[in-house]
């Protein structure tokens, strides 16, 4: 008989679970070291003008540097290009996914909506690089050019799936006693839904779409062959229009711009992570 | 018999979930080998609290304390590790709790794999042979050893568990109302069981069932709300109870 | 409304999924047919070279599929002890705890960081780092880009195996203590195995983010378009590369970036078809 002795195992079941909050705490790390360098970098270039002001030309910042002066400018045009798009994005993903998670809450064991539901894990799974070319392929070749509807179109697909699963799940755990009490009373399906279901399930479709706005808000990569970028605050839809990630993209790849990394990088983290919390502790509080 | 150490003996034994409250109140008893013992009272007397206070249990949930004395042979098992009591004190619960992941095989020799304790080939068949054929399970699955535990019924499945739990050789087999999950043929089953394995092991047994305990055990606790009311001789407890709580639980009129 | 039309509505909007994730197929692969005739399918798979001279223009997505299937599985090996350990943590030994719920915000704000930060975090931290350490030369490479994508799919592993540990019955583990195992021993023997399938499927399913995560390697893995030939080397995967040169790209070259992005779309398919189908399984035992 091969035996470990009690010490043995006791110290193994020591150094496991100390290995266990070991790597978790490391894993804690990164968290602070990005929030950390950011805030650190960023928190002095940000100021009104930051976010009023649109980006200055790269002749400009160089001479600003040279001058020894900080660099003019901000970043107001891809704050007013994100909203612009993400509005677009929003005005038309919000009600279809909503529709459409409500189609799948309720029809959820017939074929067709079982499909429909394994499409949306494979849309919700689609790099975002791809939905990319997708709306360059379908938008921008078409309308020969890139635009903020392109952008925008870019980023409903990536809300899309993103809603369409928060509200099948907010509505799938409502009682059906609920939707039976109301169609007792009388009310025909759609009238039950809109007064009675989608109501009871706001909470979570709120949650969900604070969340699919923080998920998109940040995407650059698909804007990237759309909306494209550029340096003057723009209200047109149909040019080229800059958002917040596409200027840090730009900053990041001119070296005179450099300086105003941190500041738009600062901004973007807070937003998103503002939302991911509010978002979070909305959930929590309806949940109870 | 008076001079022997008893096996198992519970000296003022008490156990808390708060600060305030507790759920057994200074128990003292002593459990004689080689008996069934059944532990009575009805639910929320702090039966099962004590006999998982025997196998240490408490001690994986932070906020219980225990008080007092539990000794087992002499030893008091409070100050000893969790680990070095358990695998001399046998546990079978109330639910069939098989390894879904092992086999029946596998399972019978679970408290081997578990401690870390290599066995050679010969000395696993013969372990798992004698705990099957010690439960009566051996004819039944021993063309079937490699099939999953989850396979068998509920009432096999028991006696897989009381199987892995006798393989371990313990000193005292502790069981939380092991057939309340049963249906009546294989709680029968299960009853025999245990009377041919008191020569064996000593068991300490909780039932909400009356009629259990008369079948199957000698000697009898009866408790409520924490407190050791009466211990004795079954035959005796039942028949002729000393206390009024006892003879109010055992006419059906409490709990 | 009638009840009719309430349907037809419902209907119409779960047609858009659909919709979209046909055209989304048939773009592709209208668009990268070109660039499959003119190499031919296997080809354009095994070729290695990538060279847009005009008039002997050669494309081909080796280099690229190796660069991705490099950072991913590296990423996935970095990953395993990290995630492990926060389910461990949330989920079993410090289950219920404020601690644990602690921990649990801190990766899911993590998970909630665009990856353009990641990406600049990785490009002014991380790099100098690696370079110090003498792994590269220049800090950036595939090495560099694994570590922060390893970073950015630790929170959802660990997330979502963290689900099924917690799921391990309570009266399994109590059964397993009652033999005399310690905790290590019951996470070992009965928790791991109990949860094991669906722990995979969360793997399988970081592995799926991985595979397309663009901006962070785009910034971090050097953009050369040869092949990787060590982890430290330089290199492109299949996202960065189409990040990298899309905007610039027209004719045969823009059809072979189209050909790489629909490779990279059926490869993440088929990761997460795999991936839910699994989770699906685990969920029901």
């Amino acid at each position: 008989m091969n035996k470990k002795t009690v010490k043995h195992r006791l110290a193994e079941d020591k150094l496991m679970l100390w290995s266990v909050c070991l790597l978790a705490a490391l894993t804690a790390v990164p968290l602070f070291a990005i929030l950390g360098e950011v805030v650190w970098r960023g928190y002095g270039q940000l100021s009104w003008s930051f976010f009023t002001e649109p980006t200055p030309t790269a002749y400009k910042a160089m001479k600003a540097i040279e001058a020894g002066e900080p660099i003019p400018g901000g970043i107001a045009n891809g704050i007013v290009g994100s909203m612009i798009m993400l509005g677009m994005a929003m005005a038309v993903a919000i009600p279809s996914g909503i529709l459409c998670g409500a189609f799948l809450a309720e029809h959820g064991k017939n074929r067709f909506a079982q499909s429909v539901s394994y499409l949306t894990d494979l849309l919700q799974g689609t790099p975002s690089v791809i939905i990319g070319i997708i709306t360059y392929i379908w938008v921008v070749v078409p309308m020969k050019g890139y635009s903020a509807i392109a952008g925008s179109v870019a980023l409903c697909i990536m809300m899309l799936p993103l809603i369409i699963r928060s509200t099948e799940e907010t509505l799938k755990i409502l009682p059906v006693s609920l939707k039976e009490a109301g169609l007792a009373l009388g009310g025909n399906k759609a009238r039950v839904m809109l007064k009675v279901q989608l109501p009871a399930a706001f909470g979570g479709i709120f949650t969900g779409v604070l969340l699919a706005i923080s998920r998109v808000i940040g995407e650059t990569a698909p804007l990237m062959f759309t909306a494209l970028g550029c340096s003057v605050v723009r209200y047109a839809i149909d040019k080229p229009i800059s958002a917040v990630p596409l200027l840090i993209w730009e900053f990041f790849n001119d070296p005179n711009l450099q300086e105003l990394i941190w500041g738009a990088s600062l901004f973007l983290l807070l937003f998103v992570l503002t939302l991911n919390l509010t978002a979070k502790y909305l959930a929590k509080k309806w949940n109870q | 018999m008076e001079s022997v150490t008893p096996i198992l003996e519970f000296k003022k034994t008490c156990v808390s979930y708060t600060k305030q409250t507790m759920a057994v109140k200074y128990v003292s008893a002593a459990i004689e080998k080689n008996t069934i013992t059944a532990m009575m009272g009805p639910s929320g007397c702090g039966k099962s609290t004590l006999l998982r206070a025997v196998n240490l249990m408490h001690s994986l949930y932070p906020n219980i304390r225990v008080d007092g004395e539990i000794c087992l042979n002499g030893e008091d098992i409070l100050s000893m590790a969790p680990i070095d009591v358990r695998r001399r004190v046998g546990m079978v619960f109330q639910r069939p709790t098989p390894f879904p992941t092992m086999s029946i095989h596998e399972n019978v020799l679970a408290g081997f794999a578990l401690n870390g304790i290599r066995l050679s080939k010969a000395d696993k068949e013969a372990t798992v042979e004698r705990c099957l054929r010690s439960v009566a399970l051996w004819e039944e699955v021993k063309d079937g050893l490699n099939k999953k535990g989850t396979f068998l019924s509920g009432g096999q499945q028991q006696r897989l568990c009381i199987a892995r739990a006798l393989a371990m050789k313990p000193d005292i087999l502790l069981m939380d109302e092991p057939t309340s999950a049963l249906d009546p043929i294989a709680t029968k089953h299960i009853e025999e069981l245990l009377l041919e394995l008191q020569n064996e092991v000593t068991i300490l047994i909780v039932t909400h069932n009356m009629g259990q305990a008369r079948r199957i055990s000698s000697k009898s606790m009866f408790m409520y709300l924490g407190e050791l009311v009466e211990y004795g001789d079954t035959a005796t407890m039942f028949t002729n109870p000393v206390d009024d709580r006892t003879k109010a639980y055992l006419t059906g009129k409490m709990g | 409304m009638s009840d009719k039309l309430h349907r037809i509505l419902l209907f119409v909007a779960a047609l858009i999924v659909p919709v979209v994730c046909g055209g989304i197929v048939y773009a592709l692969v209208t668009d990268a047919y070109e660039a499959f005739e003119h190499f031919g399918f296997l080809n354009f798979l095994t070729s290695s070279e990538w060279s847009y001279t005009e008039g002997n223009e050669r494309y081909g997505a080796l280099p690229f599929i190796t660069g991705t299937l490099m950072t991913t599985l590296l990423a996935l090996v970095f990953c395993i002890p990290f995630s492990l350990a926060v389910a461990l943590f949330a989920g079993e030994y410090f289950k219920g705890t404020k601690i644990a719920a602690v921990l649990s915000a801190v990766t899911d704000l993590l998970a909630g960081i665009p990856s353009i930060i990641y990406g600049l975090w990785g490009f002014y931290t991380l790099r100098p780092v690696v370079m110090a350490l003498n792994l590269s030369p220049q800090g950036s490479g595939i090495l560099t880009a694994s570590l922060v994508l390893t970073i950015m799919i630790v929170p959802y592993a660990a997330s979502l195996s963290a689900e099924f540990i917690k799921l391990v019955p309570n009266d399994l583990k109590e059964g397993a203590y009652s033999l005399g195992a310690t905790k290590g021993e019951v996470v070992r023997k009965i928790v791991f195995p109990v949860a094991g399938s669906g722990v995979f499927s969360a793997y399988i399913l970081a592995v799926g983010r991985a595979l397309g995560e663009t901006m962070t390697v785009t910034m971090l893995i050097g953009n050369t378009n040869n092949m990787p030939d060590s982890i430290t080397s330089t290199g492109n995967s299949m996202a960065s590369i189409i990040a990298n040169q899309f905007g610039e790209a027209d004719g045969l070259r823009l059809s072979s970036l189209i050909a790489i992005g629909l490779i990279l779309f059926l490869i993440t398919a088929l990761i997460n078809m795999i991936g839910k189908i699994m989770i699906k399984r685990a969920r029901i035992i």
